[in-house]
This record gives C-alpha cells, sequence and structure tokens, in this order.
C-alpha cells in the first residue's frame, strides 16, 4: 500500500509513527528483529550505555543502517550534562536528533521542566533537532516550543510503569493547544493505551519497556505497530462525535415539522 | 540532618515482636498494594511471609522487570591494600591477623586495572582497607586518575571520609560510594568494632549521606547478613535507603545483601541467613522499594545467584579477587572466599542464556568531555 500519511519531522519524512527504544532488552539481538516487525524507522539510545570507542559488544551494532538514531541524555540532572551529552553524541555520528531527559528525581523520574527547557534552548541554538521529554504540562510546553523543540515529548505516566494514558486530560490540551507535534513518550504500556493516544491526534508514540519485557519482544513490536498505525487511520477518519444520550435514528420530534404550529 | 535518630528509634522499637504478630493475611495485603508503606515492609519481612514466597518473587520480578528490564549492570572491585587500623571481629583484614600487607603502586593499579578491562569490564570498584595513612585520599586520587582513562565509572569502598573528601575525589572522577554499615545494632556494633576508628557508629552510618552531598551520583548500602538478626537488619537498611532516596532524589541508592564468608579469622557468623531467608530479604525489599538498585556479589554461589537473578538484583559483581593485586597475580590471602568464581565471560554467559543482558556500562563521564 502507498503511504499517503508522512510524518515530517527534523527534515525526514517517516512513514511510521512508533518510536522504539534500545534498553531493557534481555539481547540487543532482538533490536534489529523489532525494528523490522514493528516498522518503526526511528530509535532512541541511551548515550550512557554507548561505548563510544567502538567496542565489539555494543548496542549500536545491533541497530539498522535505515533508522534515524535518537539519542537521549538519560542520566543527565541538569541542563548543563544534557547539553554535554548532546554534544558528545554528535561527535561521536550518533546525528542531529536529541532526545532531551533531565531528571534529576531517581525516585519518580520525572523530567525537570525548567532544566529542560534550558538545554533545549542551548542545543536548538547548535542546531540540533531537540526534542525533549516533559512532564504534561502547558506552559512547559510553550516554552520548549520558545526554546526552539522541534517536537514535545509529554509522559503518558511515569517511565517504565506500563499503566498507560494516566495524564491523558494533559496531553489533550497540549494537542489541541500547541503548533509543534506531541509525541507521547512513557507509561504506554499496551498496544491498545498507544492506539488511543494516537486517536487523540498525537503526532507519534515512543515505547520501549512494554516492548522490550514482553514474553515476546518481536510480536509485541508488531502489534505496537499496528496499534499505531490504526489510531492515526481513525484520527484522520474523524471519529463520530461521543453522546452520553442516546440518538433515536428517526427524530423523536421530527412530527413538529419545519414549520407552522399553531401560535 | 542525620539518620541517627531513626536508627536509635528503630533500635528502640520491638520489630521482632511487631512481625511475630504479622500473619500471611498482612503479608498477602501488602503485596497487593501498588504502594507498600512501612508496615507493608514489616509484614514481608516477617516469618509468616515466608509461606507466601512464591507471591513475593512473582511481585518481585514484575517491578524489576518494569523498571530494569532484562538487564544486569556488572561490576568488579580492584583490591589496592589491605593495609587497616581497624579490628572487626569478623574480617581478614583486620588489623591483629597477621597476613601479608601491601599497597598497590602505581604501576601495580595500572595492571591490575588494565587486566580488568582486558575481560570487558567498565565499571570498577575501588577497595581498600581503613587505613588512611597509608591508603588516603591523595593516594585513591592517584589510583583513579591512572584508572578513569580505562574505567567510565568507578566507585570507592574505603575508609568514611569527610564531605570535602568526597567532593575532591568526584572531581578526580569517582562517581559511587559503597559503606556498609556491618550492623544497625549500636550495640553489637560496638562489641565488633573493639578497637580503631571504625568504633564510631554515627560517623559511620552518616557516611552515605556525606557521599551524597558531596554529589556522588551512586550510594550503596548494606548490612553484613549473619551478625545479628536478618529480619530487622534488612527493615532499617531499607528505611535507610528510602530515607536517603527521599533527601537525595538525584542519587541511585543501592543495596547490597551481603551474607558472611569463611575468612582467615576465627570467628563465625552468629546467626546464618538461609537460601530462603534470603529471598524474602531481596523480594521484601524490592517491592518495598521498587526503583532500589540491588547488588548481589559473589559471596554466593553460582547456582544461587543464577536463580535470583530475576528476583530483583540488579547489579552483581563477576571476575572477582578479594585479594590485592589478584587480577594480575595470583596467590595472596583475600578479604573473605569467593563462591563464585567464574569467568566475566561465564557470567556473561549464564545471563544470556537466562535472557539477561549483562551492562557493562551505564555512566558517560562528562567532567573529561566537557
Ligand atoms: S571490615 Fe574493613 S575496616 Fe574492618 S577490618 Fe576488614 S578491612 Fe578493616
Amino acid at each position: 500500500m502507498e503511504h499517503t500519511d508522512i510524518f515530517e519531522l527534523g527534515g525526514k519524512r517517516l512513514t511510521s509513527r512508533l518510536f522504539t527504544g534500545t534498553g531493557k532488552y534481555g539481547d540487543d539481538c532482538l533490536i534489529p528483529a523489532v525494528c523490522e516487525a514493528s516498522g518503526s524507522q526511528v530509535i532512541t539510545v541511551a548515550l550512557r550505555r554507548v561505548e563510544l570507542d567502538g567496542r565489539a559488544d555494543n548496542v549500536m551494532r545491533h541497530i539498522p543502517g535505515h533508522m534515524t538514531l535518537l539519542p537521549n541524555t538519560s542520566g543527565a540532572r541538569t541542563a548543563d550534562e544534557a547539553v554535554r551529552i548532546a554534544r558528545l553524541a554528535r561527535a561521536m555520528g550518533c546525528g542531529d536528533w536529541i532526545k532531551i531527559e533531565v531528571i534529576s528525581d531517581n525516585r519518580h523520574l520525572l523530567p525537570d521542566g525548567y532544566e529542560t527547557a534550558r538545554a533545549t534552548e542551548t542545543l536548538a541554538k547548535e542546531g540540533f533537532v531537540v526534542l525533549p521529554y516533559m512532564n504534561p504540562d502547558l506552559y512547559v510546553a510553550r516554552s520548549l516550543a520558545d526554546a526552539g523543540a522541534a517536537a514535545i515529548m509529554p509522559l503518558g505516566a511515569p517511565i517504565g510503569t506500563n499503566r498507560g494514558l494516566r495524564t491523558e486530560e494533559m496531553i489533550r490540551i497540549l494537542i489541541e493547544e500547541m503548533d509543534l507535534p506531541i509525541i507521547v513518550d512513557a507509561g504506554i504500556g499496551t498496544p491498545s493505551q498507544a492506539c488511543q493516544a494516537m486517536e487523540m491526534g498525537a503526532a507519534a508514540c515512543l515505547v520501549n519497556t512494554a516492548i522490550a519485557t514482553a514474553s515476546d519482544p518481536v510480536l509485541m513490536g508488531r502489534a505496537f505497530g499496528r496499534a499505531v498505525a490504526a489510531g492515526r487511520e481513525a484520527f484522520l477518519a474523524g471519529p463520530g462525535a461521543v453522546s452520553s444520550l442516546a440518538r433515536a435514528s428517526s427524530p423523536l420530534t421530527g412530527f413538529l415539522g419545519e414549520t407552522g404550529g399553531a401560535a | 540532618m542525620s539518620f541517627l535518630p531513626e536508627a536509635l528509634r528503630l533500635h528502640r522499637e520491638p520489630l521482632e515482636e511487631r512481625m511475630a504478630a504479622a500473619t500471611g493475611h498482612d503479608a498477602l495485603r501488602a503485596l497487593e498494594r501498588e504502594r507498600v508503606g512501612e508496615d507493608g515492609f514489616l509484614a514481608l519481612l516477617s516469618p509468616a511471609a515466608g509461606q507466601h514466597l512464591e507471591a513475593m518473587a512473582g511481585r518481585a520480578r514484575d517491578l524489576t522487570l518494569r523498571r530494569f528490564g532484562r538487564t544486569v549492570s556488572l561490576f568488579t572491585p580492584l583490591y589496592v591494600s589491605n593495609h587497616c587500623a581497624n579490628h572487626c571481629r569478623y574480617c581478614g583484614f583486620a588489623a591483629p591477623n597477621s597476613i601479608p600487607r601491601s599497597r598497590l603502586t602505581m604501576d601495580e593499579v595500572r595492571a591490575e586495572g588494565e587486566a580488568i578491562a582486558a575481560t570487558g569490564l567498565r565499571q570498577l570498584l575501588l577497595l581498600t582497607g581503613e587505613s588512611p595513612a597509608r591508603a588516603g585520599v591523595e593516594y585513591l586520587e592517584d589510583c583513579v586518575r591512572v584508572l578513569r582513562p580505562l574505567f567510565p565509572s568507578i566507585a570507592v569502598e574505603v575508609f568514611p571520609m569527610a564531605t570535602d573528601d568526597y567532593r575532591r575525589l568526584a572531581a578526580a572522577g569517582v562517581d559511587g560510594l559503597t559503606v556498609f554499615q556491618e550492623t544497625y545494632d549500636p550495640d553489637l556494633y560496638a562489641d565488633l568494632h573493639p578497637a580503631g576508628p571504625k568504633r564510631d557508629y554515627t560517623w559511620r552510618l552518616d557516611t552515605p549521606m556525606r557521599g551524597a552531598e558531596a554529589g556522588l551520583r551512586v550510594v550503596n548500602i548494606g548490612a553484613l547478613l549473619g551478625l545479628t538478626g536478618w529480619r530487622r537488619e534488612i527493615f532499617v537498611t531499607g528505611l535507610h535507603a528510602a530515607w536517603l532516596m527521599k533527601r537525595y532524589p538525584g542519587v541511585d541508592v543501592a543495596v547490597s545483601l551481603p551474607r558472611m564468608r569463611p575468612h582467615a579469622g576465627a570467628f563465625q557468623p552468629a546467626s546464618p541467613v538461609s537460601d530462603r531467608e534470603l529471598v524474602q530479604a531481596m523480594t521484601a525489599l524490592r517491592i518495598f522499594l521498587p526503583r532500589l538498585s540491588i547488588t548481589i556479589s559473589t559471596r554466593e554461589t553460582p547456582s544461587f545467584r543464577d536463580n535470583i537473578l530475576p528476583l530483583g538484583v540488579t547489579r552483581m559483581s563477576a571476575g572477582v579477587s578479594t585479594a590485592v593485586g589478584g587480577h594480575a597475580k595470583a596467590g595472596e590471602t583475600g578479604q573473605f572466599e569467593i563462591s563464585d568464581p567464574r569467568s566475566v565471560a561465564e557470567v556473561c554467559a549464564m545471563l544470556k542464556s537466562r535472557g539477561y543482558q549483562p551492562v557493562f556500562k551505564d555512566w558517560e563521564p562528562l567532567e573529561a568531555s566537557a
């Protein structure tokens, strides 16, 4: 089938709106098969885990060449650290895309909006395609947009919880208010949840834990790829309005007619 | 601030009685909760919870998988000096024990580092006995300078230091600290540490806090299991970890569960901990603190390490020698006997065969790359 629904981001044209990850796999050898089964074209990798001198057993070896690399700044606790990690990623040939993660709370792993915006501003000026991971807060989202973010990545639930779209209402507001693409990141635990995010109008979803820790990551990757595509199609199709009142197909007041009636 | 008031409060509490009163039903209720509080943790450590070990293991496995995935971080200790001023009654390095004493020269440190790096390991734990006079901050800084190019992550397990000394080490490239309280029972602590600077219970208790203050990224604590009743020790260890996590949210708090091993002295464990009990301790900790890093050392046997892997373990030592200079040359006396002598390659093969990925590197040092 010809893909007509293209997602343009950072100068790339993507036909899949599922972004995947490289963390938490029992074996990185699964990564190519997951990429293929899911159709994903963008993959995030934690620079902290990468051997910069290109040692043999390296996650980078398992990432198929056609994938767009989205290095992330996991481990950064401040804007300054995130900036340094981003520069390192570019210097080692990971490209210009960077996912900003600034987390100084290891208990809940919630991103620091203020530091994230600071890092975004610096890196956008340096020509990076900056995708900041954030708490779905409209004000933070606006400051990220002002700082030059290419898209906004709100969390659906805290990282690794697989709890789904706990922040649904906030994400809905971001989708309505922001002109930038909204990529739901973190918390999505099942394909139906990813589908729901896409139906709401999210531009893409990033899923790592739910795929990597599934009993069959390849099959789960395929399920997510399909769910994201289905949700996107549903969004494009424009679902019928939801009403809590049942509507009889023959209106109950039809007998009143358009005109007439006694005064 | 200090954890001391909390430790002393817990010392006065009849925790064993409260645990004895907990029922299997209390443990099951704790297992059903999304977040387990102090009471639930206590119930999970109770004798009655022992009947529900399988359910605890299942929950611990699920929580570990969600937070850490199928990955286990590997590190190895490097013993650079066994001089020690302390008289810990349970340790082979104690000052009164007549063992050969040595401190590695920088050339020897480099040789050891290269031997370890050749196995693929990238995370190092630098160890000494406690002798600031013979292996002090300056010596450690020198070691770190030599080792830094080989290891992106270097932690220390040395004598407790002041915050400023930890800052110096952090500036040299140290990112983690391991310090075991040995026992949280102040009376037993006094008894087991008859002489030497380690006698100061409070100074040691606040060491992880000082490390965190100094900006170290990983702080690993623990009690030496076997010295006294494990249920109480694990309970206080868990609360200490929770206390650190709350005050220093940017720090990765880790707990080790070292069981006592035979060593050169005559001291033997007063309260041996069975395999079943260790599993209960570990799964209770995981359920209480789902984001806690949990370290299992080569004190444990290969088969035990392999089997507890999914139940909460996130960090393992591998390719261990507890002798000074034991990586580049053999035959020295170690601090204790290890039970898992497998090479790094063998441990990796085991992890892979069980569907786990060994992680060699989990930090990119930024000070050098600015
Ligand atoms: S436990 Fe540590 S401080 Fe105590 S004697 Fe052994 S090496 Fe020295």
